[in-house]
């Protein structure tokens, strides 16, 4: 048995080390989140007053206070749109087919593994991919649909990662309850599982689309760093994006420029943050009503 | 678990005080296979899961309009064993089985048979209730929606929804959500949804495992109900339950390096009563093991 004041004492020390570990985490959440605010509070002070419908309804222009932001708003719009119409549809009809329908074998494995790798490719790969492909070889030029499709082999990865994700979070009893009814294959997918996963793999998806919009390496590489004073028309026009419009004025000598970059990023901020507000809400709406 | 002090006369005597069992020997006794009918027959059934084998040489038949309980320790081959009258282990990609299943006259194991339509004539019930997680209505419609019914899904619904006792209590939210059903309830949506497809047998995997005492005797009733109309078997690890609902009763054993291995197959009391094996009699009286 142990004496009552040396445990007593014991316990002090316990719940002492106790107290320091949860400081120190706390001390680490916070970091991430002093420097974010400090990030938002500086971009948010340069730019704020540069902010207006004017400056996100007007064409680039070489005087720093007529230049506006939409050409790559649009730009980054229309990627986006396009991206999405190649990506989504691919990458979830991948993830079905290795998640519902594959057999485990040699071939699936090392499928599976390289998808999983290419997740980690350095985007500007892709980018050299992209030029290689589609601007040269396939003849697109630097065009809006070479961007989106280059952009969709980037985020495509992403997209069966986090689709698989959704599909393996549905119950295997659904499955098997579907399928004992007599039911196909094909049938317990798009009526039972798909339905079941579509909240998790819409979330996984407006994330990786989210990711696309930040990516400017890629585009860069492929020349889309570009003067344009006219919004895309088709998917053959030329086009920039808000990152490669915020790179373009940080490069820029006058301190005016530097302002706009501020705004821009502000601009690009939002609807990042908006899209991954859907990606919640999406997320959250759907978990009220699915309980298993 | 059975008392070992008790008899099983007793227990069951106990339960029947209870009111948990309905005294229904006429049933047991007027049984006589022959004339039940066999809906399915077994003969010689091995199944390997890798190069495990689950089941060896399973021979027994399964009477039309009565109840079969299959019963034995975990591990045993039980639900293999139910799992192979409607090919669900087809879904296990090391899985194999030679042997005779005859359904309808037809070996369920040989190359023309589609697993797919057989599992519409044999319907199963799982351990754990797991409704769709969509409206209790759609639950039930939904096999007869995939199998292409003709008919008004309506009346499709409220009929099955009346086999399965459930009628009553859901009736007025056949729109809400399943899955706010209680436990007990959502495992009769389960069998709402299997006869709604009007299978020839119905096979039930531990299905009140997961349910308090007073589900569980209400999917009792239920199974002796639909017992009028279906092939029923019905695998548990509660021997009271067997002893309860069963007309016939077939008890599986394992040992440390065999599984898999039908004992003793016969008239439920019989086997409680006076089983001729030793190791049901070990088993019955909780000595096992």
């Amino acid at each position: 048995m142990i004496a009552g004041a040396a445990m007593r004492r014991r316990l002090r020390v316990r719940r002492g080390a106790g107290g320091i570990f949860v400081t120190l985490c706390f001390a680490a959440t916070l970091a991430g989140i002093v420097a974010l605010a400090v990030l938002l509070i500086t971009v948010a002070a340069d730019g704020v007053q540069r902010l207006s419908w004017e400056f996100i309804n007007s064409y680039p222009s070489r005087r720093p206070e007529d230049a506006g932001i939409k050409v790559a708003l649009y730009g980054t719009l229309w990627l986006m749109a396009f991206t999405g119409a190649f990506a989504v549809p691919l990458g979830i009809g991948a993830a079905v087919y290795l998640e519902e329908f594959a057999t485990r074998n040699w071939l699936t494995r090392i499928i599976e593994t390289n998808i999983n790798n290419l997740a980690g490719v350095p985007s500007i790969v892709y980018g050299i991919l992209g030029l290689a492909i589609f601007v040269r070889y396939l003849d697109l030029g630097r065009s809006l649909l070479a961007g989106s499709l280059t952009m969709a082999l980037l985020i495509l990865p992403i997209i069966i990662v986090a689709s698989r994700e959704g599909l393996r979070a549905v119950p295997p009893s659904i499955r098997e309850g579907s399928l004992a009814l007599g039911a196909t294959r094909w049938q317990t997918v798009r009526f039972q599982v798909l339905p079941a996963a579509l909240p998790s793999m819409m979330t996984g998806v407006i994330l990786a689309l989210s990711r696309a919009i930040g990516e400017t390496a890629p585009l860069i590489m492929m020349g889309a760093l570009l003067f344009i004073s006219y919004t895309p028309d088709s998917p053959f026009d030329r086009f920039t994006v808000l990152p490669i419009q915020i790179f373009n004025w940080v490069s820029r000598p006058q301190h005016e420029f530097k302002e706009n970059a501020a705004a821009g990023i502000i601009v690009l901020l939002i609807v990042l943050l908006s899209m991954n507000a859907v990606a919640v809400l999406l997320r959250t709406w759907f978990e009220g009503r699915r309980k298993w | 678990m059975v008392r070992s002090q008790e008899t099983v006369e007793e227990t069951r005597e106990r339960l029947i005080q209870l009111d948990l069992v309905t005294r229904a020997p006429e049933v047991t006794e007027v049984d006589a296979r022959p004339e039940a009918g066999v809906a399915v027959d077994i003969r010689g059934l091995n199944a390997w899961y890798g190069s495990f084998q689950a089941l060896r040489g399973v021979t027994m038949a399964v009477p039309r309009e009565r109840i079969v309980a299959i019963i034995g320790p975990s591990g045993c081959g039980k639900s293999t064993l139910i799992r192979c009258l409607n090919r669900m282990n087809d879904l296990v990609p090391s899985f194999r089985a030679d042997g005779v299943v005859l359904f309808e006259g037809e070996n369920l194991y040989s190359k023309g048979v589609d697993a797919v339509d057989l599992r519409r004539r044999v319907g199963m019930v799982f351990q754990k209730p797991n409704p769709f997680p969509k409206s209790i209505y759609d639950n039930v419609a939904f096999g007869a929606r995939i199998n292409g019914y003709v008919g008004k899904l309506d009346e499709i619904v409220e009929r099955a929804l009346r086999q399965a006792a459930l009628w009553d209590d859901v009736k007025d939210k056949l729109h809400k959500s399943a899955l706010a059903l209680s436990g007990g309830q959502q495992q009769r949506l389960c069998i709402a949804r299997t006869v709604a497809v009007e299978p020839e047998v119905i096979l039930m995997d531990e299905p009140c495992s997961a349910l308090d005492p007073i589900a569980t005797l209400r999917i009792e009733e239920l199974m002796r109900e639909l017992a009028r109309t279906y092939a029923i078997v019905i695998v548990t690890h509660n021997m009271q339950q067997a002893a309860r609902v069963a007309d016939y009763t077939a008890v599986m054993m394992m040992t440390e390096d065999r599984a898999g291995e039908l004992v003793e197959y016969g008239d439920t009391r019989e086997i409680f009563t006076n089983p001729q094996k030793k190791q049901t009699e070990d088993y019955i009286t909780g000595r096992f093991g």
